[in-house]
């Protein structure tokens, strides 16, 4: 106990961001770390109804999906998942920066994955674009030009802007935290004493990066040709 | 028993620390965020209580004299998002539990204050939210959103009513995540996991519901409004989708959603019988790894609400298998407490005998539940008043019985003052005659047939319907006396001192009201919970 006390004590002198209710800096970084994972599990549910939709009706409509997957546009879906990857790159790196004190690096590499961030982003937004030109948004103009069943392929579309959009939603709010951090880290806030906000927004990022991982393939990839799966 | 330095009543407490509306808005003490949600559950009790109260004269006529049906459908409707959602399933882990898990786990405060907080702020904007629908002439789909009703047909606002819960849900994923941390991070020196208290067992098990299934609701939900308001369809056919979909989502979180109702109650249970028994529970370990075996089970029986909707047979037989293995834990549970009083000295205070109503009360709801999980007998019993009697029995003869023995068990601890012994047994004693005479009947009524959420029904029901409404009085009631005297007490009451139950767990080894800080030295745990002979508490400086 006594130990503890004096822990306690160092660590609060020894850095200003240990809050009173915790015994040790190393107290706090760890509730902080298993909350970030609680965190991303409840994330993974939140997910795991859309990809239950997904699979239940994949199951059910192969051939509806299979025509209509065509319609979303290969290239530009893969060079986005490139862009996505190289993101989480970066914001590995911006960890590994923040853990060694370098703090000018550790800017940069944020910058870049808010720029990274921000181009998948931007291309999302063409591709949705892209796809109410088309009238390919499930709703009352709802058409998809040489799609096979007609009555179940706006469920892909709904599967797709449920999914891509849920997603989009968290690349937004992780620029947006990303925003904050960069500030923070411009001021000096971490160093390899204290860099919990970083890794545990780059716990995120990876997160969100995974996601796109699992839908890239789904919503893109499987049975284009339309031959089926077996 | 050896306690130094030995608890002193201290003129600072939490409650008197700071003053001023500020103080209470901006905290970030989990006792006071505690109190906070005290007071809003409590009014959304009494919301929800009132539309329960329609519900009752609508049904003591057989035709109805208070509203017609599309009225009536917004009624019960109300009633039920309020009471699930906004007082059940908060009420004892974000009242009790957020006051008294750090005390019992010797910690300063929650592992995340602000989040805590934040958690309130969310829950007070989903209840704006609801709050809102209600007054903009409500939603009329039921608690259960069913689509494509909810998304196509239905004339209320169930957006808004859909994002209030969405909203909320998030107050209790916050909630759930911040024990889990708390309980894993933040324990005494020397207080192992099998010394913990069954009340922070019952809310671990909770929180893994907490945080496992509330998401699955927000996106249900989300994708509910999707499909009503940008007709971005999943579930109506009209889109190409199936309905029945959305009863597994929505059932995936909204079965275990009455374990989340029921575990804390489970967790009260057992610390106040083993307070008034003066004894350790019997079997520690079973009670404790019961909470958790019904937090796992409790995932898997979601189908048993689907036996009607055109799952099939064998899915049908797999969940009913299933839904009769969840009551093993709950078995062992009754069992395990009623094996504790055995040859103990028995106390009959107001929470016992609170706590004594739960194990009667939550066994009748238990059992029932078990006629609705056997296939045959389901298809007979489904949407009648049999289900709505068997979930009453769980949720209010069990959830808020155990949450009424909670509040009175702590609520020394929680403001330093006691209640009048009398006026609570005798409300403890109306409330447990009120319920059974609201909800019995009930089971008759659905055995003969009565369909749910009807305005109207056929005259030879009506003794039935009567019975239960007066029985819905006496509830009434028997709610609105604790309320008075509880009030009362905060002023008039006896000090209560630190343990006015002369109980163990680390909660009664500091003051009452306990200091802002909880423990003035972090208390060192060496030996097992409910020591009642020969505990040793050491606080060592």
């Amino acid at each position: 106990m006594d130990s503890n006390i004096v822990v306690a004590e160092h660590a609060q002198a020894a850095h200003r961001a240990v809050r009173h209710h915790f015994e040790s800096a190393e107290q706090q970084r760890d509730a902080s770390t298993v909350g970030m994972w609680v965190f991303l599990v409840t994330e993974i549910m939140f997910f795991g109804g859309l990809f239950l939709a997904y699979f239940a009706y994949r199951h059910a409509y192969p051939t509806a999906f299979a025509s209509a997957s065509n319609k979303t546009d290969l290239w530009i879906g893969a060079a986005n998942t490139t862009v996505l990857i190289c993101s989480s790159l970066t914001m590995a790196l911006a960890v590994h920066c923040a853990a060694t004190s370098k703090r000018m690096l550790l800017v940069v590499f944020l910058c870049l994955t808010l720029v990274l961030g921000s181009v998948f982003l931007g291309v999302k937004g063409y591709q949705y674009h892209d796809k109410w030109v088309h009238h390919e948004i499930p709703g009352q103009n709802f058409h998809c030009e040489g799609c096979a069943d007609a009555t179940h392929t706006p469920l892909f579309f709904s599967l797709y802007f449920g999914m891509t959009g849920l997603h989009a939603t968290h690349m937004i709010v992780g620029v947006g935290i990303l925003l904050v951090l960069i500030f923070q880290s411009w001021q000096g806030r971490f160093d390899a004493a204290w860099h919990t906000p970083i890794e545990n927004f780059g716990l995120y990022w990876h997160f969100v990066d995974i996601i796109w991982i699992f839908l890239f393939p789904l919503l893109y990839l499987i049975d284009r040709s339309g031959k089926g799966l077996s | 028993m050896i306690t130094a330095p030995p608890p002193v009543e201290v003129e600072k407490n939490y409650i008197n620390a700071e003053h001023g509306l500020k103080s209470w808005l901006l905290t970030q003490d989990h006792k006071l965020i505690a109190l906070l949600y005290l007071i809003s559950v409590t009014a959304f009790f009494f919301i929800g209580g009132l539309f329960a109260v329609f519900i009752r004269l609508q049904l003591a006529t057989p035709t109805g004299a208070m509203f017609d049906s599309n009225t009536y459908n917004k009624v019960f409707t109300m009633h039920g998002i309020i009471m699930v959602f906004f007082f059940l399933i908060p009420s004892i882990p974000a009242t009790l539990g957020n006051f008294l898990i750090p005390l019992m786990v010797g910690a300063k405060d929650l592992a995340f204050p602000r989040i805590n907080l934040l958690s309130w702020y969310i829950y007070i904007a989903g209840g704006l939210f609801t709050l809102w629908v209600l007054f903009n002439g409500g939603v009329d789909t039921g608690w259960t959103f069913y689509t494509p009703f909810s998304s196509s047909y239905s004339n209320g606002y169930v957006i808004a009513a859909g994002l209030g819960i969405f909203i909320n849900g998030f107050s209790s994923i916050l909630t759930g995540l911040n024990f889990i941390v708390t309980i894993h991070r933040m324990r005494a020196p020397g207080l192992t996991w099998f010394r913990l208290p069954l009340f922070v067992w019952a809310h671990y098990a909770t929180s893994v519901i907490m945080i496992l299934g509330t998401p699955v609701i927000a996106v249900t939900l989300f994708l509910l409004v999707l499909e009503r308001g940008l007709h971005i369809g999943f579930f109506d056919p009209a889109y190409g989708g199936d309905p029945v979909l959305f009863q597994h989502l929505f059932w995936f979180y909204s079965h275990p959603a009455v374990y989340i109702m029921i575990l804390p109650s489970m967790g009260v249970v057992s610390e106040v019988i083993s307070t008034f028994c003066s004894k350790k529970p019997f079997g520690y370990t079973f009670i404790a790894f019961s909470s958790v075996a019904i937090a796992v089970f409790g995932f898997l029986v979601w189908g048993h609400h689907l036996f009607v909707s055109s799952q099939s047979v064998y899915a049908g037989m797999v969940f009913s298998v299933l839904s009769y293995i969840v009551a093993i834990p709950s078995a062992i549970k009754v069992f395990n407490w009623t094996a504790t009083m055995y040859k103990g000295s028995v106390r009959l205070t107001t929470p016992m005998l609170y706590s004594l109503g739960f194990i009667g009360l939550f066994t009748i709801g238990g059992l029932t539940g078990l006629f609705l999980a056997c296939l045959g007998m389901d298809v007979h019993l489904t949407d009648t008043y049999f289900v709505i009697a068997h979930f009453h029995y769980v949720m209010v003869g069990g959830a808020i019985m155990g949450y009424l023995a909670g509040v009175h068990f702590w609520w020394p601890k929680m403001f330093g003052r006691m209640y009048p012994e009398g006026w609570s047994k005798l409300s403890a004693v109306i409330i447990f005659v009120g319920f059974n005479l609201t909800f019995f009947p009930q089971f008759i009524l659905g055995y003969m047939g009565m369909p749910r959420r009807y305005a109207a029904y056929p005259a030879e029901f009506q003794v039935l319907n009567v019975l239960s409404s007066a029985g819905a009085s006496i509830l009434g009631l028997g709610y609105l006396i604790p309320f008075v005297y509880l009030i009362w007490s905060l002023k008039y009451g006896k000090p209560a001192g630190p343990n006015p139950w002369g109980a163990t767990g680390l909660e009664w080894q500091t003051a009452s009201p306990p200091p802002t800080e909880n423990f003035e030295i972090t208390p060192v745990v060496t030996t097992e919970a409910y020591e009642y002979s020969t505990e040793e508490v050491v606080h060592v400086g």
